[in-house]
């Protein structure tokens, strides 16, 4: 659905990295984890095109009078790359912005018998959140989360209180661990022989990372992948990327958008 | 005062206002049903196909520019053999005509999609592509040389008796040249601008952003350039133009019939705004009824000099 969201809130989590919150139809509580939105940050040509954020939180507060209604929210974790971003990160409580959400294919919740292990880096830890939120109450959840240094690894207090194991590794030691958190996560992986599935969002290295794992262990995994695209609803084939049958004579694109942006690692073409 | 009149008519299809959306900007129609109301714009065209499937090209494909966007899809596509299957039993839900873009490799090619559409009662109408600038061998030169035009345009012409549109690159010295061949050869209209060849850097790494390293521009960025093309070919040709280029506003679309326009498409826009189509429509209405015109043919080519 298209829709004329009213900013709540638009804070610097982090330095560069802002959390917003949004006002959101009812209808948009039933969005599946992993899906994503297209924000028009501004009603002007420059920039032109929408930018697609992954939902990091989608709620609804109860009104605490009766004969009142309750109100729906929506959550953007956002990091400050470009035009786009940067406008998105001036807003404040009353600005506006309108929405095209929820858009493509979300996180499969899998069997809740299974450990889940989340692993995000830097800003893709953003649609983990509200996949943990869903996760959590039905099976074991652990969440690894990498970045460069310590003002990459965001919201860890908020996983924690869902009740979510959290693990930090960072590549110069200013928290958690010091290293990629790809390896952290291997050694909770083959600690032990029961089945887990893997959910990781983050840069394409550490995802190729994680999917070699999940290949060498046999495990389930699911990836959600970030890319650059023009409408979000596929029609533009701006952020295509090879499945597991791509060749040129047969080919087999699929659209981030709406075939994604959650795949299973297996399904894609990792080289 | 009544509703305006806001129909026209290309080559024989009635479409109930100007407004049509640009090939490649709105996939079958089906993708943006849920966003804007088919019923209320002009013509879907639908995006460029091929006999086989076609992968396009490699990633990156697109990239936003100073009002505007370049991109090199390549013309990926489903192939007819899918598009007749799976997207043509949408088409037949919607009343709006749906006209079918399509592009060739070889004049043959051309002649065998012609060929097979024309017996398809849901395409109103086929636009030829062959002015395509991203693929080698995808219609750069049948849309850059008027000799190549005439004779895939006279070859699509017998191959057919729906309406044919031929599409116009505007990477040539010459748009009317072009324009002139395509109306020898009988197309019963034309559409232009297609998008602009251009490039982007990206200083940091000195490498080309698509990797296709050029693309087609699109979007605001190239409507002065698409206007002046669209009064060039209208003063020139009898046959019907189509405007294309940049088109975002029902101002845009109006300026576009002023220059010479029996119709607009809309492309970059519906990107943005799913339903730009139809809202660009209503924009025109609404000028209409400000205005006190009571049709909107009476602007088609009223430019005046």
């Amino acid at each position: 659905m298209q829709f004329r969201a009213t900013i709540i809130s638009n804070q610097e989590v982090s330095p560069g990295y802002f959390r917003m919150r949004i006002t959101a139809p009812p209808e948009l509580a039933g969005a599946q984890p992993g899906q994503f939105v297209m924000v028009r940050v501004r009603d002007a040509i420059d920039p032109l095109l929408r930018r697609p954020f992954g939902i990091f939180d989608v709620g609804t507060v109860l009104s605490e009078y009766p004969g009142c209604s309750s109100a729906t929210y929506l959550e953007l974790l956002y990091k400050v790359v470009g035009k786009g971003t940067e406008a998105l990160s001036t807003y404040h409580h009353g600005d506006h912005v309108d929405i095209i959400a929820p858009l493509g294919t979300g996180f499969d919740l899998g069997a809740p018998e299974e450990e889940k292990i989340l692993v995000g880096g830097g800003i893709g830890i953003a649609p983990l959140y509200y996949l943990a939120k869903s996760l959590v109450e039905r099976s074991r959840v652990r969440f690894f989360l990498g970045g460069r240094t310590r003002d990459d690894i965001l919201c860890v207090t908020e996983f924690e209180r869902l009740g979510v194991e959290t693990y930090v590794a960072t590549d110069d030691g200013t928290l958690g661990d010091r290293g990629l958190v790809t390896e952290v996560m291997e050694r909770h992986i083959r600690e032990d022989g029961r089945k887990k599935t893997i959910y990781a969002c983050g840069p394409m290295p550490m995802l190729k990372a994680v999917a070699e794992i999940a290949r060498q262990t046999g495990t389930h995994c699911q990836v959600s992948l970030e890319a650059y695209m023009a409408c979000g609803m596929g029609a533009c084939l701006g952020c295509v990327v090879k499945g597991k049958d791509h060749a040129d004579e047969t080919p087999d694109y699929r659209c981030v958008c709406k075939d994604g942006p959650v795949f299973a690692f297996d399904q894609l073409m990792w080289v | 005062m009544n509703r305006p009149d806001l129909s026209v008519e290309i080559a024989g299809i009635k479409l109930r206002n100007p407004v049509m959306t640009a090939s490649g900007t709105f996939g079958y129609g089906e993708e943006f049903a849920e966003y804007v109301d088919l019923e209320q714009i002009g013509a879907i065209i639908t995006k460029g196909l091929s006999l086989k499937p076609k992968a396009g090209n490699p990633t990156p494909r697109i990239q936003e520019t100073t009002g505007g966007m370049l991109n090199a899809i390549g013309l990926q596509n489903v192939g007819i053999d899918a598009f007749l299957e799976k997207k043509v039993p949408f088409l037949r839900t919607v009343s709006t005509p749906a006209i079918v873009n399509f592009f060739g490799n070889t004049v043959e090619e051309y002649a065998e999609l012609a060929e097979r559409l024309d017996k398809i009662p849901e395409v109103a109408g086929m636009e030829i592509n062959i002015s395509c600038p991203n693929v080698k061998h995808g219609g750069i030169v049948f849309g850059t040389e008027p000799k190549a035009a005439y004779s895939v345009v006279k070859a699509v012409r017998e191959a057919t008796i729906k309406p044919v549109i031929v599409k116009l690159s505007p990477n040539v010295t010459d748009i009317v040249e072009m324009a002139w061949a395509c109306a020898d050869a009988e197309a019963d209209a034309l559409s232009l601008i297609n998008t602009l060849t251009g490039m982007a850097i990206d200083l940091k790494t000195r490498r080309p952003i698509l990797a296709n390293v050029t693309g087609g521009l699109s979007g605001p960025a190239v409507k002065p350039v698409a206007l002046r093309m669209v009064w060039q070919v209208a003063k020139a040709v009898k046959i019907p133009v189509i405007g294309i280029g940049g088109i975002m506003t029902g101002t845009d679309a109006l300026e576009f019939m002023l220059a010479g326009a029996t119709a607009v498409q809309v492309g970059t826009a519906n990107f943005l705004d799913p339903a730009a189509s139809e809202r660009i429509a209503r924009e025109m209405e609404q000028y209409l009824v400000e205005s006190g015109i009571s049709d909107v043919k009476e602007l088609i080519g009223a430019l005046q000099v």
